[in-house]
This record gives C-alpha cells, sequence and structure tokens, in this order.
C-alpha cells in the first residue's frame, strides 16, 4: 500500500467519525431524556402520568393528562387554521396566479418562516389575546389564541413544501388532462393534488411537528392553567410549557417530572418524525 | 362530486379562483402585518444609545449591547463546532462512500435531529453541559446546545452544495493523478464553497432567533459576558422576559426590531446566495 493511499483510507475513517456525529448526538439525546424522565414514570406508573389529572408537583401529583390533551387540542387547531390557509396559498401560487406574483410572494413567505417564535408569541399577546378577550369573551390567553398563532407559525412550512411538491408534477399530466376538456380547476383537483397528495401530506406533518414542538410562542398567548381546557376560550397548558414554565425553579422529583414530560413530548415528535420520512420517501421513489 | 348545487365547471372554476386568491392574500398579510407592528413600533426606540448601553433596571433602561455580545459569542461558539462537523458529514456522504446502509443511517439521524422541538435540546443541553459536565449557566453551554440544533441544516445545504458540483470537475482532477482527499480540498470544496456558506448563514439566523434552547443552558444574567463560563442573557432570550414580564414595551419593541431585522437581513442574503450557487430543485 503506499503512503497516499493509506492516507486516504485514514481521511475516509475520520470523515466516518464526523459523519456518525448527527446520529451520536440523536443517541445521546435520546439516552439522557430517558435516563431523566423514565424512573419516576417506573416508580408511579405510567398510568398516573398519561391519564393523571391533577398537576401538582408540591404534592407530589404529577397527572400529565390535560397536558397532553392540551397539546393536542393546539396542534389539531394550528392544522384547522394553517392547513387550509396554506394549501390554498400553495395552490393559488402554483397553478392560479402570475408567474411573477408567485416570483415575489414565495421568497416573501419563505423569509417570514426565519422570524423567531417569540415575536409571533409577542404579537399574539398584543393583539390576538385583547380582541378575543373583548370579542368573545373569557381571559384571552386560550385554546383558541395558541391555534391561530401556531396556524399561522406553521403556514409558511406547509406553503412551501406543499409549492415545492405541486411544481413536482410533471407539466404533462397537466396538459393531458385540460386536453381532455377539463378546467383547470377540474385539473388542479382530480390529477396534480393526487399526485403531489405525498408530498403535501409530508408538509403537513412537519408543520404539525413545529406546532406541537413549539415552547415560546404557545407560552405567551395559552394561559398555561394546568388543566383540561372546557372551551376553545379557556387557557390551556401544553407539554412544552410545562417544562419551559417549571424547569428554572423545579429540583428533585419535580425536575424528573419535566424529563418526563419530555419524554412523551419526544415519543410523539419521534413517531410524526417517521410518518413523515416514510411518506416522502415514498413519493422520491415514485 | 356529489352536491345539491352543482355549478358549471367554468362557475365552479372562477369561484374558486377567487376564494384561493382570497386565502392567499389573507396569509400573506397576517405575515405582513407581524413585519409592519414590529418595525413601526420598534424603528422609533432605535438610536446609537440602544445598541452600545447595556441594560439598566433589569432592561427597563438603558440598551441592550451585552445582549447583542452574548448573541454574537453564542452564535460564533455553535458554528465553529457545527461547521467542521456539517461539512465533513456531508464530503463523506457524497464523496467518500455509495448509498448504503450507513449513509441511510446518518441520514435518518439528521432528519431526526432536525425535528427535535427546541425546547428538548434545552432539556438536554441543560443536563450534559450545565449539570453533568459543569459548565453551568454559560455561553459555553448555550453555544454547544445551539451547534446540535444546527448541525442537520448545515449538513442538508452543504450536501447540496456540493451535489452541484460538476462531476466532470472531479474526473479532470482524478486524471491529473490527485488522491480523492485532493480533489475534495483543491478542487470540490473551494467550488462548494458559496452552498456551504449559505447553510452557515441560515444557521446564524436560527440561532439569533432562538429561545427555549438558550434559555436553560446559556442562562438570563443581564451581565456583559466576559469568558466562555458567564451566564448570559441573548437578545431573543431578553425580548421574551421584557415582553412575558411587562417589563418595559417600549424596549421589547426595539429588541424585536433589531432581531427582526438581523434576521431578515441574513435570510435575504442566504435567498440571494442559494438562488445564484445552488440549483434549487425545481
Amino acid at each position: 500500500m503506499t503512503k497516499l493511499e493509506k492516507n486516504d483510507r485514514l481521511v475516509r475513517l475520520g470523515l466516518l467519525m464526523i459523519a456518525l456525529s448527527a446520529i451520536s448526538v440523536l443517541a445521546i439525546i435520546t439516552l439522557f431524556i430517558f435516563e431523566q424522565g423514565t424512573p419516576i414514570m417506573f416508580r408511579y406508573g405510567f398510568k398516573s402520568f398519561l391519564l393523571g389529572q391533577d398537576w401538582y408537583p408540591s404534592e407530589k401529583s404529577f397527572g400529565l393528562l390535560p397536558m397532553i390533551v392540551g397539546s393536542l387540542m393546539v396542534t389539531f387547531g394550528a392544522l384547522i387554521i394553517g392547513v387550509p390557509l396554506g394549501l390554498a396559498s400553495a395552490i393559488f401560487l402554483t397553478e392560479f396566479s402570475h408567474r411573477r406574483l408567485t416570483r415575489i410572494l414565495k421568497p416573501v413567505i419563505e423569509l417570514l418562516a426565519g422570524i423567531p417564535s417569540v415575536v409571533y408569541g409577542f404579537i399574539g399577546l398584543m393583539f390576538l389575546v385583547p380582541f378575543i378577550r373583548d370579542n368573545f369573551g373569557g381571559p384571552g390567553l386560550s385554546v383558541l389564541a395558541a391555534s391561530l398563532i401556531l396556524g399561522i407559525m406553521i403556514l409558511p412550512t406547509v406553503i412551501s413544501i406543499a409549492i415545492d411538491s405541486i411544481r413536482a408534477v410533471p407539466d404533462s399530466y397537466r396538459e393531458g388532462s385540460i386536453a381532455l376538456g377539463a378546467t383547470r380547476w377540474q385539473t388542479v383537483r382530480m390529477v396534480v393534488l393526487p399526485a403531489a397528495r405525498s408530498g403535501i401530506i409530508a408538509g403537513i406533518i412537519l408543520g404539525m411537528g413545529r406546532a406541537i414542538g413549539e415552547t415560546m410562542a404557545v407560552i405567551m398567548v395559552a394561559g398555561n392553567a394546568a388543566d383540561i381546557p372546557g372551551s376553545i376560550l379557556a387557557p390551556v397548558r401544553t407539554l412544552t410549557s410545562n417544562i419551559a414554565l417549571e424547569m428554572a425553579y423545579a429540583s428533585g422529583e419535580h425536575r424528573e417530572a419535566l424529563f418526563a414530560t419530555g419524554v412523551i413530548l419526544f415519543i410523539i415528535i419521534m413517531i410524526l418524525n417517521t410518518i413523515a420520512n416514510v411518506t416522502s420517501t415514498r413519493q422520491r421513489k415514485k | 362530486m356529489g352536491g345539491h348545487l352543482r355549478l358549471q365547471p367554468r362557475t365552479e372554476q372562477r369561484v374558486v379562483q377567487f376564494f384561493m386568491y382570497l386565502m392567499t392574500s389573507i396569509a400573506v398579510l397576517v405575515l405582513v402585518f407581524i413585519l409592519v407592528v414590529i418595525l413601526k413600533n420598534g424603528l422609533p426606540q432605535l438610536n446609537l444609545e440602544f445598541l452600545t448601553k447595556n441594560p439598566a433596571d433589569m432592561g427597563r433602561e438603558g440598551g441592550i449591547l451585552s445582549t447583542i455580545v452574548a448573541t454574537i459569542f453564542l452564535t460564533f461558539i455553535a458554528l465553529l463546532v457545527a461547521t467542521p462537523l456539517g461539512v465533513g458529514t456531508a464530503i463523506y456522504l457524497t464523496e467518500y462512500t455509495v448509498e448504503s446502509r450507513i449513509t441511510r443511517i446518518i441520514r435518518f439521524g439528521a432528519e431526526c435531529l432536525a425535528g427535535i422541538p427546541s425546547i428538548i435540546f434545552g432539556l438536554f443541553g441543560f443536563i450534559l453541559f450545565v449539570n453533568k459536565l459543569k459548565f453551568g449557566w454559560s455561553i459555553l453551554s448555550g453555544g454547544l446546545t445551539l451547534a446540535f440544533m444546527v448541525l442537520p441544516t448545515i449538513i442538508r445545504t452543504s450536501e447540496e452544495a456540493i451535489k452541484a458540483v460538476p462531476s466532470a470537475y472531479r474526473l479532470v482532477s482524478f486524471s491529473l493523478g490527485s488522491t480523492r482527499w485532493q480533489t475534495v480540498t483543491r478542487v470540490v470544496l473551494p467550488s462548494a464553497i458559496p452552498g456551504i456558506v449559505t447553510g452557515v448563514i441560515l444557521s446564524i439566523g436560527r440561532s439569533i432567533g432562538e429561545t427555549a434552547a438558550v434559555i436553560f443552558t446559556a442562562g438570563s444574567a443581564l451581565r456583559m459576558p466576559t469568558s466562555l463560563f458567564s451566564s448570559s442573557r441573548t437578545m431573543s432570550v431578553h425580548f421574551y422576559i421584557l415582553a412575558k414580564e411587562g417589563v418595559s414595551m417600549p424596549k421589547a419593541y426595539g429588541t424585536a426590531a433589531v432581531l427582526v431585522i438581523s434576521i431578515l437581513v441574513i435570510n435575504i442574503v442566504t435567498y440571494y446566495l442559494m438562488e445564484k450557487y445552488i440549483k434549487r430543485k425545481s
């Protein structure tokens, strides 16, 4: 073996080590969160965590059900708002608008994806919360406010991924449909959208992951009461907020219970990631 | 498609088109509204003093200099760690291997990491860096946590940038007798630099705006950071505390404006570089 070949082998080995960094970090994070969070779940029983309705850490009562329900409610609310708006915008920008308008609006929307989540939360706190309080009643800090803010926050994600997957549908599909006498909308509904479906779904799942994982914006507008919300105007606390609100002063079992919250959040996210991963790979293979 | 009211296809098309136009306008207007509100209320707060004085009286008075410095340090550390790891990974994936089980595992790891919520990174950084490694709430703990968070972004953009280098370049280099490493460092990387830089800038933007991962790892002390181990408060954490606890709305708007303007500038530069150097998937 020449010296050059030997060096090349060393380089390859070194690069492989570096390349394993991402998966190692993922492994270490999983390990630490589970190591900190699961012992308390075994001690008190999974049922009392997942189905317990009372969160009184000082009295050793660690029911996470209100937060699980809260996270699911605001995420579902975000999808109800973000998906129709996002999909309609994506379809409009790819199939109906002038090319020039799309060239301006798509970058604008993508730029807005970079606005920090605290800023979204702040705008929600200053404008949305008082608006809801004055017009619909309740404290304003509510499921509705959190859903609206999250729905807006996932818009850029949903729009840009939907645009990419609609554009990936070959033009010959559209031409074929229009040649058969279909209108543009019929073409979109019956040909383009079905063909772009898995990409669009992957985008929605990514948006969902963003909504369920969002912390700061939600804390600012959700009111954070640890009870199962009775209506969409009632305050709500999510899994993420539960961690962020109490981490600063928690210790002992209380801190462990916050890590247990992290474990549940982690599991939900990993399931979503895997689904998104599988759906988008399926489209690529087609 | 059943329905009691059946429209002529052409009328239906008009109705739908109008509806979509409306939805798009709502989406764009809401997003632009946010920008306008922040700039309209924030820009009047900005002056030299705001940018060059430290916060006083918990942020009610003075400027935001120490938080700007903390943000820059934290971001710098994050990229110092994440860039070599990310670019190295991209080089391995594109130049040193073929698709295999290992590359699939590596890509899966990066994609999952990209989906993990920032609060989980915060918890992790708190346990590992702040507690176990005893770095305390510090620039170092915050920077390392951010490094892990932006790693997937750097991997993905570097990979795209390296893939965009025409294979003819490599063939010529090999035919001249270069080794793979020589080809990578002298031919491939120089042509891929603009794309790699794009990923780095994008990560700077994410680091600046991050709050949840930073507040539990870098802390929230308002002092000017003096070393890697100083607890310090970044701009976004400062903004969060000012706004959430109602300390001072004018100062909150001012901080938000600085945040938003820096991130917009960064994203515009990135967008320009991307259009220019990375062929975007159409």
